[in-house]
């Protein structure tokens, strides 16, 4: 696709608007300065009870302007490109800072171009036609799976994000950043018994990879499994156990225990359980967790980040022993540190934070059935709804959507949904085994802060830990443990 | 009804963006719609967070967007746009009008009748310019006071994520082809604080309080947030887990309203007809406990979930949801009441593109005679729950099962901090399990519950 000088373009920006717009934004004394300029084109489908019920496409544009003087950051936006309702939201912005006028850099760099996402023809722009197909191809599959598939609702969306990041300190980034992805949700029935089931996947692909790489039949299958499943499924244990999680999406353990506790405006503030934690152990010999933005076609990727740097891959812990922070310009700037292009934003509304991109922990070298087989009693978990975390105690919770007991080394009865609870700063020097199965979700994972949600990516290999609380309702002592 | 009867009448809101709203659903029915609705949306948001005293972020901006949704007799489509130039507005509809012709002919699609359509009349007190009206310095100041409170409170409350004031104004058009056009605004503002607490062996606790309000003069006083905020952080401290326990659960007034939007979800229209809630086909049956009257009011004065006219325009109502632990009415739009062969509660929400979905009024449990305190008072060993963590609930199933903390509840007094566990049960038996209701009903949102006792549910710990 073409990402030369959208902004140039469409809207007849020229360097000098946006260096006479930096020189707004700094004008009352502020350090630095910057501007996200944003176009988003979207699409989304909806097919419920074998129609296409819903079908809608948008476009939102606008610009939001930063000032930061000191730890002070002064925000203000625009929905009108025109340059006078930038300048205005510049001159807005810039009253947080209280001095003389600043001077921006002179001349743009540009960074070196990187292609992550090289999709030919954006999803956005292909025929509507191809969507509705998945989306009623999905429907049919999941149906024809099993005869007690009552509902299904099966949904696409896509979009492509145009960005251009301009700063006093000579940034200039653009990148045009196509996302799309694919649900499927299943409600199977029988007299007096009802189950759900979920299944979805993307990532910043192209429209083909539906048809070629994960079809609607995939998504569709596995909604319908995990439904019919459930049917069957007892009630879960309650209380500490040896909890197994399988490989890919489980990784949303990683994501709530030390993810969130690891993103540096936390540990700045000294909110975070982890702070003053680097260098110290926070995981077995056997966990390396890391972030990584720089994977071709995931949903978590960035060629760069919301303040124009390069993503990468950063080292959280390595070998049980925290590393490092994820940061943004304003805390690593603040903290002396590194910045490693975590720097990420809703929308030009709001303003960037540490974020997450693909998070996940590398693989070990143990067979995944030697895991299972080492466990006497147990819960395996191998999907998961969401998670939460309070950073500053490290009291996090992942929900358990399908799940077995492991009984004497054998995986046996499928169990109900239930909420794991742990405490993330010690949470993994409990892991044990790490197997040698490595996978990343599939794509649909939605991450919240602040009430500004972002696209990542989650992964872990089969693990075990030792001990975890599972919140279930059979009671031990009336049933035994296999209620 | 004549449309010139269905307007609202507040002559101050008159503009150009109603103009606007009526011409793209004239121009859409001219493109050949057999029907179309038209949405606008603008409003301003101010922010600022004070950290340790020294402001941390100001924010301040506007935006606006409008949405259209277009019918070809059975088909819908919509489309939205930031954009109100010509050529924005011109690509909107001609969007719109090619998608309808993909999405499929389905029998319930259409928009709500004319005699259906109308707005509530008079002052509904949901606006008010004061939220605007301190200088910039002073809501800065109401930041600062918040947090300055809390830290203030006590010297175990050593850092805080920060004290903030917030204010916004949002001003609402729709229109539709049977001639409906009505507007109105809202304010909002609100002020909160989130210090941190922490115990002489370092482990940190952090929680919050905060006040919300249409009008900056029925704010609560920052000091009185910030000091409130403070007690709920403390008392957090030396928090331990519990052993696995089935004891009554007491749930405080913020975390008793996720169990109302729990009911909400099942009694949803849209859950309904899929057959994706339990509650499902049980109009008229016994569904909670006997003392359980829950209400859905969108007409309230001043209420965070008040409008004239729903998502549809059709006028807000009060519907009685549960009496007497019966079920006595889904909550529904237009489509969904279709589906279920009943009639519309006036509950249609939306965004600015997509079907219209479901959404409160002001949504309630009816207080019962008893304090918090007599509540606690008669259990001899269980939990009060003041933080809920993950949404483990499932509609479809009922399996319930969600992260906690909060404090254990030992001779019928709060006893001591506990975390790291979880509560388990099914919302089936959640429901009628209800076995008291406090007297402390209080609005900091569209949804609010008093103090509520659960029985039943599992304690998960060590």
């Amino acid at each position: 696709m073409d990402k030369s000088r959208f902004f140039f373009e469409h809207y007849g920006l020229t360097e000098r608007d946006l260096e006479r717009y930096l020189a707004v934004a700094l004008s009352a004394g502020g350090e630095y300065a910057d501007l996200y300029f944003e176009y988003l084109a979207s699409t989304s489908l909806m097919v419920d009870e074998s129609m296409v019920k819903s079908a809608s496409q948008g476009i939102s544009a606008g610009c939001g302007v930063r000032v930061i003087a000191g730890e002070r950051t002064g925000y203000a936006y625009t929905d009108d490109l025109s340059p006078e309702r930038i300048v205005h939201a510049a001159r807005t912005a810039a009253l947080i800072a209280s001095g003389p006028a600043k001077t921006p850099s002179v001349g743009f760099q540009e960074k070196a171009a990187r292609s992550l996402y090289p999709v030919t023809l954006p999803s956005v722009d292909a025929e509507i036609t191809a969507k509705v197909e998945l989306v009623m191809r999905a429907d049919q599959s999941a149906r024809a799976y099993d005869p007690r598939i009552k509902e299904v609702r099966a949904s696409y969306a896509d979009e492509l994000r145009n960005i251009l990041v301009i700063g006093s300190d000579g940034t200039f980034a653009e990148d045009a950043q196509p996302l799309a992805r694919l649900n499927v949700s299943c409600i199977a029935k029988t007299d007096g018994n009802s189950a759900r089931g979920s299944a979805g996947g993307g990532g910043r692909v192209a429209l083909d990879f539906f048809f070629g790489e994960k079809t609607p039949e995939h998504f569709a299958k596995e909604a319908a499994r995990q439904a019919i499943l459930q049917l069957d499924a007892r009630q879960a244990p309650a209380g500490e156990m040896e909890v197994v999680l399988g490989p890919g999406w489980p990784g949303v353990l990683l994501h709530e225990a030390v993810g969130h506790g690891l993103e540096a405006d936390f540990n700045r503030k000294q909110t975070s359980a982890f702070a003053g934690l680097i260098g110290k152990r926070v995981a077995s010999e056997k966990c390396t967790v890391v972030d990584n933005g720089t994977m071709p076609w995931r949903r978590g990727s960035l060629n760069v980040d919301d303040e124009g740097n390069s993503t990468q891959e950063t080292v959280l812990i390595e070998n049980g022993i925290l590393k490092g922070y994820l940061s943004d310009k304003l805390s690593a700037k603040l903290m002396g540190m590194a910045n490693t292009g975590n720097g990420r934003r809703e929308s030009y509304e709001h303003i960037p934070m540490p974020r997450m991109t693909n998070t996940y922990m590398l693989a070990g070298e143990d067979d995944p059935a030697d895991i299972i087989r080492s466990v006497r009693r147990g819960v395996y978990a191998v999907n998961f709804g969401g998670g939460q975390v309070d950073i500053t105690n490290g009291k996090f919770v992942f929900s358990a959507s399908e799940a077995y007991l492991i009984e004497n080394g054998h995986v046996t009865a499928p169990i109900k949904g239930a909420t794991l609870i742990g405490n993330g700063p010690d949470v993994l020097t409990r892991v044990s085994m790490v197997g040698n199965d490595l996978k990343l979700d599939e794509g649909i994972g939605t991450c919240g802060k602040d009430g500004q949600a972002v696209p990542v990516g989650v992964g872990t290999p089969t693990i075990k830990v030792d001990r975890l609380t599972v919140g279930g309702t059979a009671r031990k002592e009336t049933g035994g443990f296999m209620q | 009804m004549s449309p010139a009867q269905l307007e609202t009448r507040n002559p101050k809101l008159e503009t150009d963006l109603k103009d606007l709203a009526q011409d793209i659903v004239r121009r859409a029915i001219a493109g050949g719609a057999s029907a179309a609705e038209c949405v606008v949306r603008e409003g301003d948001e101010f922010s600022t967070l004070v950290r340790l005293g020294q402001v941390e972020t100001l924010k301040e901006s506007g935006s606006k967007a409008i949405g259209v949704r277009v019918f070809y007799g059975k088909r819908a489509a919509s489309t939205y746009s930031s954009d109100f130039s010509r050529e924005g507005l011109d690509r909107m509809l001609k969007s719109a009008l090619e998608l309808a012709k993909i999405t499929s002919e389905d029998p319930f699609a259409g928009i709500p009748e004319p005699s259906q359509l109308g707005a509530l009349s008079g002052d509904l007190d949901l606006y008010s310019a004061d939220v605007y009206s301190l200088p910039g310095e002073e809501r800065i100041s109401y930041a600062r006071r918040a947090e300055k409170a809390a830290l203030d409170f006590d010297p175990r409350i050593k850092n805080s994520e920060g004290g903030s004031f917030d204010a916004a104004t949002g001003h609402k058009i729709f229109a539709n082809s049977h001639g409906f056009v009505g507007e109105y605004q809202r304010s909002y503002c609100s002020v909160a604080a989130v210090p941190i607490a922490q115990a002489e062996n370092g482990a940190m606790q952090r929680d919050y309080w905060f006040s919300v309000a249409r009008s900056l003069n029925r704010l609560e006083s920052p000091e009185h947030v910030g000091r409130v905020a403070a007690e709920r952080t403390l008392r957090r401290l030396g928090a331990r887990k519990v052993k696995t326990a089935h004891v009554p659960v007491v749930l405080d007034p913020l975390i008793a309203t996720s169990i109302l939007d729990h009911i909400f979800e099942g009694v949803n229209g849209d859950s309904v007809y899929r057959g994706a809630s339990f509650l499902a086909g049980k109009l008229g049956e016994k569904i909670a406990g006997d003392r359980v009257n829950i209400i859905d009011d969108g007409t309230m004065p001043g209420g965070f979930g008040t409008s004239p006219f729903d998502g549809e325009g059709i006028p807000t109502r009060r519907t009685v949801v549960i009496e007497n632990g019966v079920l006595k009415s889904y909550l529904l739009n237009t489509y969904t009441a279709k589906k279920l062969g009943l009639q519309t509660t006036a509950n249609a929400s939306r965004g600015l593109a997509g079907t219209p979905g479901i959404g409160p009024g002001n949504y309630f449990l009816q207080p019962g005679p008893k304090t918090p305190k007599e509540i606690i008072a008669e259990i001899k060993e269980g939990l009060y729950i003041t933080e809920f963590l993950g949404h483990g609930a499932n509609l479809v199933t009922g399996d319930y099962s969600r992260g906690a903390s909060g404090m254990w509840i030992s001779g019928g007094e709060l006893a001591f901090p506990v975390e790291e566990i979880t509560v388990a049960g099914n919302l089936k038996e959640i429901f009628f399990n209800i076995s008291e209701i406090g007297n402390d009903l209080e609005f900091r949102g569209a949804m609010a519950c008093p103090t509520i006792r659960i029985d039943g549910l599992t304690v998960g710990g060590e």
